[in-house]
């Protein structure tokens, strides 16, 4: 039976069934061997052209994707289109537009805007895959997706497991995505922050809320920093970057009074000394720099899966190997 | 000028009768007048209009329309927002002042009265920009624009909200030398920096910074009380939410002389559109949900809004088709009012066709000051009338639209009701529900 996805595109952790979100985590799984081998390529999806296309700064996120497809053996096209609602530079369509022009298989795209995606998507104006690599302050679906598969390679199945993320919810598509993702699998979400930092109607949301950072550490197994942006600090969300510490921070203090096997997560780039101590950050319990690992073996799970894989990836890619020998 | 003879129209939706309009006027109304009756009038050539079944109304007024001229000529033209009055059953419209350059000064609105004049589909009244070039900063000339040929009355900084509660008092103040009126967007500025959508459960999903209703509803109660204060009339613009509503109704319950608009889109559409990130449905005051939209029909069922106003606002495509956060705010308005509203308030039976009269001729003529519209279908009154048929549905197809714009938020939808005919003093602007 081939495994597949629902719909072609990932715009949001939401649209994904319970089914489909297992299947990435387990083909990621899969792949994630790869990571342990001399030679880290498959030729799962070669001939394929996969762009990423980045309206905002993030190195860290375009190399995953890049790292990914690349060791899928995918074309990868790097296209930075900076600017702001602003400046207004060539229009998202037109971009779109070239692209398709281009051939392009998939297009992964990190936008300012909130939503973008959804336009690629849809508008009309090209027939790529969509992969949202964070839109505004909307979503993030393929951190959620490599938040959860670095929870459950450390805790097992989410059913029943607990998560805090905490920090700065309004503003955070990681925030959306995983409280989204986290709920089909099972788990129960804590959500907490200032109550400025809190989005309007989250009660509304599949999540707990709590204004005390205190009293949700001993019960959850996961504990995930979120971090608090520079624009923030100075449009009264809370008093002084002090106070948020204190009152927010993840501290070896408070580190101490989680449960043995809890784990510390932060989706970076952090900022020590804020919502993170750097002790906390470089502990056993942290686990912020498998996140990294981890990411690219989800992405190349979702690229492989989106971009119609037939057949399981590591199956392929043996056969094909034989072949070249 | 040809004279018609309009047989078997419903006037406000009551028993069949015989209009005469002669000389541009309504020369004579009775339940049977024969063509042979006219010849006393001495006219050379009357048309004969079959009106079986359509519903006549007084030609519509709208206060809040955007002709985009001067200045975004790409969008629409004072000709082409006129032709789209004109089909939609309208004879005088508010031309906003947010053009470019901005409607502050006496040249500027008698340039867009004279255009108005010049295309000849409807009345066009400017209205005038408050404080120079829409800044908040300091009054423009008030009285200049008064005085000119253009005659204004209504002053507005619509698209930004006169927000210093000091300018806003002293507007209120000012006009009452010429029985103007202050028109104001409410909208209080630093709650809604960067505001892309109502604040509510949508907004927090959406990911789309909120402009929550308390951002309209503080600027309307403080404006309710700053008129009554200085004794002066105020016009709120746009109202969206079930709070302003509530604040309304307890002002007018003092007697204030306040009065108030609600769009069409913010009696039909709410807030879970925006989850299609499709700007079509951005629009400032944004969509709310559906409480809010129950409480403004209700509100303009009971009178506490008075006048449904079209807020008519086209924009070019290129400014709708991209992300939702680039996009212009707006929607067109003018050639779908009237369907609207008989979705939502005729047919559930909320008001009838007297009732519609009154809200979209007669309360906006009268808040406008002006002479010659939202008069009484009665002998000797200017012959501005719409016929207009209930019984018709049909599927809105922007391609179809005399706006120069497309940015309708009803493309696909199924509404009722269709403009047959139009006349503007006795000329016809539409006829078999095409343009002359």
């Amino acid at each position: 039976m081939s495994p597949s996805m629902a719909s072609r595109h990932l715009l949001s952790a939401g649209d994904l069934s319970r089914d489909d979100a297992e299947l990435i985590l387990t083909t990621a799984e899969e792949l994630r061997s790869l990571a342990d081998r001399p030679i880290k390529k498959l030729p799962a999806l070669r001939g394929r052209t996969i762009v990423n296309l980045f309206f905002e700064d993030s190195t860290r996120t375009r190399i995953s994707f890049e790292a990914a497809a690349k060791r899928l053996s995918a074309d990868v096209i790097n296209f930075s289109a900076k600017g702001s609602s602003l400046s207004k530079g060539e229009s998202l369509k037109d971009t779109a537009l070239t692209l398709e022009a281009m051939g392009a298989d998939a297009v992964v795209v990190r936008h300012w805007a909130s939503g973008a995606p959804h336009n690629l998507a849809h508008a009309g104006w090209s027939r790529s895959s969509v992969i949202n690599a964070g839109d505004g302050t909307h979503e993030h679906p393929t951190q959620a997706l490599l938040d959860a598969f670095t929870m459950t390679r450390h805790l097992g199945p989410m059913d029943g497991r607990r998560v805090a993320i905490v920090g700065d919810i309004l503003h955070s598509r990681v925030a959306r995505s995983n409280a989204l993702l986290l709920h089909t699998l099972g788990a129960e979400v804590t959500l907490v922050a200032p109550p400025t930092l809190l989005p309007y109607g989250v009660e509304t949301w599949n999540a707990q809320t709590s204004y005390d950072l205190d009293a949700v550490l001993a019960k959850t197994d996961v504990v995930m920093m979120l971090r608090v942006q520079r624009e923030r600090m100075n449009a009264s969300y809370f008093p002084s970057v002090r106070e948020y510490s204190r009152r927010y921070g993840l501290d070896a203090r408070r580190m101490a009074t989680l449960q043995d096997h809890a784990i510390v997560m932060h989706p970076g780039p952090m900022i020590r000394g804020m919502e993170i101590t750097a002790d906390v950050a470089d502990s056993a319990r942290s686990v912020i720099v498998e996140q990294v690992t981890n990411g690219v073996a989800v992405r190349m799970a979702v690229l492989y899966l989106l971009l119609g894989g037939s057949e399981p990836a590591i199956a392929t890619s043996a056969h094909d190997e034989s072949e070249q020998q | 000028m040809t004279d018609h003879l309009i047989k078997k129209a419903r006037v406000l939706g009551g028993e069949p009768v015989d209009i005469f309009v002669s000389d541009g006027r309504i020369a004579a109304i009775d339940s049977d007048l024969a063509l042979a009756d006219h010849a006393a009038h001495g006219t050379e050539r009357v048309e004969t209009i079959d009106a079986t079944g359509l519903i006549a109304l007084p030609g519509l007024v709208d206060l809040h329309t955007h002709l985009r001229e001067p200045g975004r000529e790409d969008a629409e033209t004072v000709e082409t927002g006129t032709r789209a009055a004109a089909m939609g059953g309208f004879t005088a419209v508010h031309a906003m002042a947010n053009t470019d350059p901005v409607a502050d000064t006496a040249g500027v609105v008698e340039q867009v009265w004279r255009l108005g004049r010049e295309a000849g589909f409807c009345d066009v009244f400017p209205v005038g920009a408050v404080t120079v070039g829409l800044a908040g900063e300091k009054l423009a000339e008030l009285g200049a624009m008064a005085d000119s040929a253009a005659r204004v009355r209504v002053f507005s900084d619509d698209g930004t909200c006169v927000s210093d509660p000091v300018l806003m008092r002293r507007a209120l103040e000012y006009v009452k030398a010429f029985d103007g009126v202050i028109a104001q967007h409410a909208q209080e500025p630093r709650l809604t920096e960067e505001a892309q959508m109502n604040e509510g459960e949508l907004s927090g999903r959406l990911g789309l910074r909120g402009w929550p209703a308390v951002a309209e509803e503080a600027i309307i109660a403080r404006d309710c009380l700053l008129a009554a204060h200085v004794g002066s009339r105020l016009h709120v613009c746009h109202v969206s939410t079930a709070g302003s509503v509530e604040i309304l109704r307890w002002a007018k319950s003092k007697g204030w002389n306040v009065t108030a608009e609600v769009c069409p889109h913010h009696l039909l559409l709410t807030d879970d559109l925006a989850a299609t990130y499709d700007p079509l449905y951005k629009v400032n005051p944004p969509l709310r949900t559906q409480a809010d939209v129950d409480a403004v029909r209700a509100g303009l069922a009971d009178g506490t809004i008075d006048v449904v106003a079209t807020d008519h606002a086209p924009h070019p495509h290129e400014d709708k088709d991209c992300e939702w956060q680039a996009a212009a705010f707006g929607m067109l308005g003018l050639e779908t009012a009237l369907s609207v509203v008989q979705h939502t308030m005729v047919d559930p039976g909320l008001v009838d066709w007297a009732g519609v009269a009154e809200r979209m001729s007669s309360a906006p003529a009268r808040i406008g000051r002006l002479e010659g519209h939202g008069r009484p279908i009665v002998e000797g009154e200017p012959a501005n009338l719409v016929l207009y048929d209930a019984d018709a549905t049909r599927t809105i197809d922007p391609s179809e639209l005399a706006s120069l714009s497309r940015n309708t938020p009803y493309a696909g939808l199924e509404l009722p009701g269709r403009v047959v005919a139009t006349f503007l003093r006795g000329k016809p602007t539409v006829l078999d529900g095409k343009l002359t």
